[in-house]
């Protein structure tokens, strides 16, 4: 605003207070009722504030899981999210870098009709080639395998996309001067153009990671033991038991647990995701 | 350190653009060649088939004897400084500096030799481990030129290299690449569309227009004699006055107002005649053709006046101690005339 007024100034303010508002709630809703005992919600009301089972809410999902609903422990559910989030950012920005400079710097027959091709694919996320897909990886015998759980997800138009655009504002010269400095392609991409990309793998990593961890429909398709179960499944499986209530104090404990990881992963890269995404260095 | 020989040069762009036409150049070992014109002359494009970033379409470049049509940049032993620099912006201006020589496998204490003396001689050795960002136009500038120099080329090309500077840095600039490249007497060749930059830097200055060389000479050479109303026109500030002009039995008159007699040599007819602003001074008194003044700009050692004979607009170049009025009786010497052909705008020999 280039006007400066106090009710203006209190406006905003109101706004951006009621939107952490709204988004927090919730957050804090989950962390209280995963400090209560299982008999603390027969009542219908949600408690506001914390209560005393803490300690033994997170050790028992940690260590026994809730075997009611199937569950096997939080601590393998948690690791198989982690391996399909990361193998899933890494795999996501390895193809999609590789294809952008492919498609930025190479001049080769249909490299038009390439780039369309990848960006078309935008159109099918794994939602609408689910049953395909899954013929596929079950075919290759990769069911119940991280490999199932992560290579049908790692091909990336938008991630393509965005370095492609980057690549663009990249000055020619850089390339020119590279060259006749000996570097070869191979060469230049590592020693210029990835440095370069350092803020937008940055920024992209935060995103296909929480895009990775959030996965539930896929995971839920391909995974039928529980030692490949991911944490969002988990939740889901334990909110839905039968013939009993959902125990919703482990549940919510669970919940707190799947939501630290993205937390810890956005709060300790803020810095570079917010440059990767405003400003790029040259 | 190499002769650049260019030999029926072409190149014509997939869309059928014809950016440089049959251009024949010989360049001396260790002579400084700047390439001069208006902006789409094909001066670049030239430039970057000798350094390799273009193909040729046809003709022949060779370095040193060698001919390097086909030779990858990196293997002609060329540097080039770009206009916006091209530094490496995420590495230190020392790693900018030794890149090139690291990827040609000289041994570390070498590059460490090599990089200091540069860094010394372009007086850039505080800044080595600073990044390209930290660090301002001239600056980064001189890192350039520094990363040119360390590879000990057998030919430098700039690609306009001070027209991102302002304007008093230029002149500085300018004067320290002529003093390099004079202690290196390394060949050079040297992009701008910068007629005084041509004119100052030059051992021998190329005019380029449409894809072809109009005229190559030494500086003073092009400037006194152009070779066609183009080169008249371009090299020399202020620009060349032309104009249609009739000679007849060695009268020459403009719109009927003869300006100039006794001019031998040129044969009858229409011609566009060319006078430098310098060459045109008050007549003695009761003398002289009359001049309209439009307007004045003053340079401080020299006043500019813009004015017209017979409608057609002339500028002069006079000392700022005359008095002036509005209209004033200007003297031409006949023999300071250039004189060009009538529609090719060819140079008439006299």
């Amino acid at each position: 605003m280039i006007d400066r007024h106090p009710w203006l100034d209190a406006l905003a303010h109101a706004v951006l207070i009621a939107g952490i508002l709204i988004v927090a709630f919730p957050v804090y809703v989950a962390v209280i009722a995963s400090t209560h005992g299982p008999n603390d919600f027969m009542s219908g009301l949600v408690p506001l504030l914390p209560g005393s089972d803490a300690i033994a809410n997170y050790s028992s999902m940690l260590t026994d899981g809730l075997s009611s609903s199937g569950a096997p422990p939080l601590g393998g559910m948690l690791w198989n999210s982690l391996v399909m989030a990361l193998s899933i950012a890494f795999g996501k920005i390895a193809i999609s870098i590789l294809s952008a400079y492919a498609i930025v710097y190479f001049r080769f027959p249909f490299r038009a009709v390439a780039f369309w091709m990848i960006f078309v694919t935008l159109m099918l996320p794994v939602e609408v080639r689910i049953v395909p897909t899954f013929k596929v990886v079950a075919d290759l015998g990769l069911l119940d395998s991280y490999a199932g759980l992560t290579i049908p997800l790692i091909a990336s138009a938008t991630a393509t996309f965005l370095f492609r655009q980057f690549f663009l504002t990249v000055p020619e010269e850089l390339m020119e001067a590279a060259r006749i400095d000996g570097a070869g392609p191979l060469k230049f991409f590592r020693d210029i153009l990835l440095p370069l990309s350092r803020t937008n793998i940055a920024a992209l990593f935060v995103i296909l990671f929480i895009y990775g961890w959030n996965q539930y429909l896929w995971p839920m398709m391909i995974t039928t033991t529980s030692s490949h179960y991911t944490i969002v499944m988990g939740i889901k499986r334990m909110s839905d038991v039968a013939d009993a209530l959902p125990q919703w104090n482990v549940v919510m404990t669970t919940v707190v647990l799947a939501m630290l990881p993205p937390v810890i992963v956005v709060v300790g890269m803020q810095r570079l995701f917010v440059k990767g995404l405003i400003e790029t260095e040259k | 350190m190499s002769a650049i020989e260019i030999t029926g040069v072409s190149k014509v762009y997939a869309g059928g653009v014809r950016a440089v036409s049959d251009v024949n150049l010989s360049i001396a070992d260790g002579e400084f060649i700047v390439l001069v014109g208006p902006s789409g002359c094909g001066k670049s494009t030239l430039l970057r088939m000798i350094a390799g970033l273009e193909t040729i379409t046809s003709g022949t470049v060779s370095i040193g004897s060698r001919v390097v049509n086909e030779v990858d940049p990196a293997a002609r032993n060329i540097a080039m400084v770009f206009q916006n620099y091209a530094l490496y912006p995420h590495m230190s201006v020392y790693d900018n500096l030794a890149y090139g020589l690291r990827n040609r496998g000289v041994p570390k204490a070498d590059i460490d030799a090599r990089v200091a003396e540069a860094a010394r001689m372009l007086e850039i050795e505080p800044f080595l481990q600073r990044k390209p960002k930290q660090l301002s136009g001239g600056q980064r500038q001189r890192v350039a030129m520094g990363r040119a120099i360390v590879r000990k080329p057998d030919a430098f090309l700039f690609d306009e290299p001070l027209s991102n500077l302002d304007a008093k840095l230029r002149v500085s600039m300018r004067g320290e690449i002529r003093q390099l490249q004079r202690r290196l007497g390394v060949t050079s060749v040297y992009v701008t569309h910068d007629q005084l930059e041509a004119m100052t830097l030059a051992d021998r200055i190329v005019v380029l227009n449409g894809g072809r060389i109009e005229q190559v000479g030494r500086p003073l050479d092009v400037y006194h004699n152009p070779a066609s109303t183009f080169v008249a026109s371009f090299i020399g500030s202020p620009a060349m006055n032309l104009a249609d002009a009739e000679v007849t039995n060695g009268l020459v008159a403009i719109g009927g107002q003869v300006v100039a007699s006794g001019v031998s040599g040129v044969k009858d007819g229409q011609v566009i005649v060319g006078l430098r602003a310098e060459d045109i001074q008050p007549a003695a008194p009761g003398t002289g053709v009359p001049f309209a003044v439009r307007y004045i700009e003053e340079l401080g050692a020299l006043r500019l006046v813009h004015g017209s004979v017979e409608g057609r607009h002339l500028t002069m170049a006079l000392s700022p101690d005359l008095p002036l009025a509005d209209e004033i009786k200007v003297a031409v010497a006949a023999d300071r005339l250039h004189f060009f052909e009538d529609g090719s705008g060819r140079r008439m020999t006299r």
